[in-house]
């Protein structure tokens, strides 16, 4: 029996099958996430409100909280919720946390130490900057899913969902149960032949990953509410005075770039925007872990060895930030790195690394969706793509022929309140550059205050 | 007559500037961009307040002085040149020194021996500091006033000042400089990594890499990185209206001591961020965000504005002062390589400094008038010698 102590930073559906992994083989586990609930995005919830409609692998997520509740009692697990990891030491092993509510004061500093940690932070969702999209009734997709799953709230009666990729089809869902009319569902990539018919029966393709069940309801849900869903297309600006009155959808080329003369208004109340995910590499970078290279504006990942090993002695990785692959790929990943990082040799890990490999498919087919360059071609000079700092598309196309980190202090993008949380990528994108935007001192905002008056440790 | 500037931080785009406008062909070569390194990693305070008027240091202190009123200038015709927005967000916003009790005495004397070199300095406390700076600590005692220390934006400046020395026919190769082409026995140009550039002139201005550079160039220089980390809060509203240092900002400026030292400087910039700065430590060249400055820098920063404890941290950074054994900044010809200058060592003072020592790297390359002294500067003295050798 393992006598490790494996620390695991996230408690989305790849952290979770982490902990729950190395536990069954014999370690010490401590789970830290910020979230008020444990399940990431994945399993976003409220224990009263959530339509269980919306939840999918519902037993999965029981099951693995009960288990680690055993643990706890058994007194080999400890789980901090509402813990916000700001700072990640590798040598010797160290997450720093602030636990409790997070505009509370009186929030605890707490160092937890361990034998190895397994990052599993997950991705935030993407939405490219459009002419209007800071006006009220437009939020991310994943914002509008948040507030359908956890609070049961639409974010207006007639909604238009656009983007990349399958998630737009459960952002949809969720929108429709939660009682928004979903006007359309427009989808930028036109999918290569072999996907074809994702177009017609979204469901089918998914079968091999297991995704099958899912998309197939989600499919259902569309059809029932007569919801077009196009691909090639998407939203080239918003309109309205104070709020969303419309919106204005192209046909867009294999590049992303609108087709003139295929532009029509569409009225609707609000957008939903997801062009796909950005993963929280922050604390991985924090710890030092190799990335894998990509042009600016697209996303990199933590370089994982067959078990989810990193290139960082000690440290392993799980789910989004190793590869957009969805909920599936997360748990296989998270549910190897557990038992590898509880000292598992490699040669007893054959069954969890087949189980995870077939997960592959799936993100395989993601690829289809990836964002394309041509986006740019429907800003406007005055466009806000940093929103934080209001940094207009313009001011950065014309500060992108000088260095990085001048550039970065000089136009103010992605230096303000989300630190490039949300623009980081767009602004990347348009400098044809990396700026280090993904690199965070601070993994997490914290007070002055809190730096003060040292900090409680856990072994 | 042709000059090689190496570097394109604040010192080599000052001396591009002033070399160009008095007609030299400029070329500017750096490895990593304009503005790229320390001259964005810092904060831009143009000071007086922490030059003291000792014989040691006194000549910093002069030199302080005057570039903080050429960058007034400066700023007024970098700004008319861009025309579309600010060039330099100089803002002469004044700096207050503070003393807790045991601390007032040191910081007035400290000020006197300042006023007798020409340096503003006003002693206030009571009702006369709490309306300059209201929110200060009720702990604090005393203060004093300096209305002459100003900031710029730093690696805006630099931009700015490149892109002035551009405009008079510099030009910018991205580059570096990897050995000197020499012929009998001076320095004729640089070899870098897209070529070789002949000069009649070689600049270095290399920052923190100015040790490793002269060595690449057949040259002995001492210069060595100090760490400093500065912390960056969410906007908010204005609550700190100078810039506020506590007085012992002053003693660790001039320590040789290799240990974390803070000295807490608060101050808001036009984006409604605060800056707190700064520690130093000689630990090389290591840029991760390291804890104990960090929570150093935040005890002493609350200590002097208890409001900043419930302020949000947005991020830290660090950036390498480039300090030479003695502290002061090395300006001048090489004793031993012809045809090389060096403009480097200006270590917690370099954005400030700037548009002084372009002054004086225009006098000793092309013989400019400067009413400047060059002496205290030059790198064949001797408090240099002695510790390098
Ligand atoms: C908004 C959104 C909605 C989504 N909805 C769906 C969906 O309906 N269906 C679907 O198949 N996929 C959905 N996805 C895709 C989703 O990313 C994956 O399916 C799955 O949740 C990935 O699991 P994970 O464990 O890798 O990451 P996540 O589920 O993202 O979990 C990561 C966890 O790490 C925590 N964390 C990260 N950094 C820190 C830190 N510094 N301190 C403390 N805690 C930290 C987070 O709080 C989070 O709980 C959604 C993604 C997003 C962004
Ligand atoms: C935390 C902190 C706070 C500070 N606050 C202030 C302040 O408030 N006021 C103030 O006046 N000063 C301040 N300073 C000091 C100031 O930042 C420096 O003195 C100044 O920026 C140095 O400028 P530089 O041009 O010499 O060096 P740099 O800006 O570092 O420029 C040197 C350049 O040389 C290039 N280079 C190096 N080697 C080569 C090579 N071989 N080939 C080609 N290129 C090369 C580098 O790429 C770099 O761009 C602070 C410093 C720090 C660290």
């Amino acid at each position: 029996m393992s006598r490790r102590h494996v620390v695991v930073l996230g408690a989305g559906p790849a952290g979770l099958a982490a902990a729950v992994a190395a536990l069954e083989a014999g370690a010490r586990v401590t789970v830290l996430d910020e979230g008020e609930r444990l399940g990431g995005q994945y399993w976003r919830h409220h224990e009263a409100i959530t339509d269980r409609r919306l939840q999918h692998g519902w037993e999965r997520f029981e099951r693995s909280r009960d288990r680690i509740a055993a643990g706890i009692a058994e007194g080999r697990a400890v789980l901090l919720q509402r813990a916000a990891v700001w700072r990640v030491d590798v040598e010797p092993l160290r997450l720093h946390a602030l636990v409790g509510k997070p505009d509370a004061p009186g929030r605890r500093r707490v160092v937890v130490r361990g034998d190895a940690l397994v990052l599993a932070t997950g991705a935030h969702d993407r939405a490219l900057p459009i002419p209007g999209w800071t006006l009220p009734g437009v939020t991310t997709a994943g914002a509008a899913q948040a507030l359908a799953k956890r609070d049961g709230v639409t974010v207006g009666t007639r909604t238009l969902v656009a983007g990349a990729g399958p998630f737009l089809l459960p952002v949809a869902q969720s929108l429709a149960i939660a009682g928004a009319r979903v006007v359309e569902v427009l989808e930028a990539s036109r999918l290569p032949r072999h996907a074809a018919g994702w177009t017609a029966r979204p469901w089918e393709l998914a079968a091999a990953a297991g995704k099958g069940l899912e998309l197939a309801e989600y499919a259902r849900s569309l059809l029932g509410q007569r919801t077009p869903y196009r691909t090639g297309s998407g939203v080239v600006r918003i309109l309205g005075e104070r709020r969303v009155e419309a919106a204005v959808v192209a046909r867009l080329d294999r590049a992303w770039r609108p087709i003139p003369g295929t532009e029509r208004e569409v009225a609707c109340d609000s957008v939903a925007l997801g062009h796909g995910f950005t993963p929280r590499l922050d604390a991985a970078i924090q710890a030092g872990c190799a990335l894998t290279e990509a042009p600016p504006g697209s996303p990199r990942f933590v370089v994982a060895d067959p078990d989810q090993r990193t290139s960082v002695d000690g440290v392993w990785a799980a789910g989004e930030i190793t590869g957009i692959g969805g909920a599936d790929a997360a748990l296989a990943e998270g549910d190897l790195a557990g038992r590898s990082a509880a000292g598992t040799p490699h040669a007893a890990l054959a069954a969890a690394r087949r189980r995870r490999d077939r997960t592959d498919a799936f993100a395989r087919r993601l690829e289809a969706h990836a964002i394309q360059d041509g986006w740019s071609s429907w800003l406007e000079d005055d466009t806000l793509v940093c929103r934080c700092e209001s940094v207009e598309a313009a001011a950065i196309v014309r500060a992108s022929g000088s260095a990085s980190r001048a550039l970065r202090l000089a136009t103010r993008a992605g230096l303000g309140a989300c630190q490039g949380r949300t623009c980081g990528s767009s602004v990347e994108a348009l400098c044809g550059e990396r700026l280090g935007l993904d690199a965070r001192p601070l993994l997490a905002p914290m007070r002055i205050g809190e730096l003060l008056g040292g900090s409680e440790a856990t072994a | 007559m042709r000059v090689v500037v190496v570097g394109a931080g604040v010192i080599g785009a000052a001396s591009a500037l002033a070399l160009a406008r008095a007609g030299a062909e400029v070329v500017l070569v750096d490895r990593a961009g304009i503005a790229a390194e320390t001259s964005s990693r810092c904060e831009g305070n143009v000071l007086v307040s922490d030059k003291g008027a000792d014989p040691a240091v006194r000549p910093e202190a002069e030199l302080a002085i005057a570039s903080n009123a050429m960058w007034r200038s400066l700023a007024l015709e970098l700004d008319a040149e861009r025309g579309d927005g600010p060039a330099t967000e100089l803002e002469a916003k004044g700096g207050v020194v503070v003393a807790f009790p045991q601390g007032a005495a040191p910081l007035t004397a400290f000020a006197e021996g300042q006023r007798s070199i020409g340096i503003r300095a006003e002693v206030v406390d009571g009702a006369a500091l709490r309306a300059l700076e209201p929110h200060l600590s009720p702990e604090v005692e005393l203060g004093v006033h300096y209305p002459d220390d100003a900031q710029v934006q730093p690696s805006l400046a630099t931009q700015s000042l490149a892109s002035a020395a551009m405009r008079r026919g510099a030009r910018l190769v991205l580059a570096e400089v990897t050995a000197a082409r020499m012929r009998g026995g001076r320095i004729v140009g640089v070899e870098t990594t897209s070529g070789a550039i002949d000069a009649d002139a070689v600049v270095l201005c290399a920052g923190p890499w100015s040790g490793e550079a002269a060595a690449r160039l057949g040259a002995r220089l001492d210069i060595r990185p100090r760490r400093g980390m500065i912390l960056v809060t969410t906007a908010m509203r204005q609550r700190v209206f100078h810039k506020v240092y506590d007085a012992d900002y002053v003693g660790a400026v001039g320590s040789a001591d290799a240990q974390l030292q803070t000295s807490t400087v608060v101050e808001s910039t036009p984006a409604g961020t605060v800056l707190i700065g700064s520690s130093r430590e000689r630990v090389g060249f290591d840029d991760r965000p390291a804890l104990a400055p960090i929570e150093a820098i935040a005890a002493k920063a609350v200590r002097l504005f208890p409001f900043l404890a419930e302020t949000q941290l947005l991020r830290t950074y660090a950036g390498f002062r480039p300090y030479a054994p003695d502290h002061l900044p090395v300006i001048g010809e090489d004793p031993a390589v012809p045809g090389l200058f060096h403009a480097s060592g200006h270590e917690g003072a370099g954005i400030g400094l700037a548009p002084a020592t372009a002054e004086l790297i225009a006098h000793h390359v092309l013989g400019s008038a400067t009413a400047l002294d060059p002496a205290p500067f030059l790198p064949g003295r001797a408090s240099l010698a002695e510790v390098a050798a």
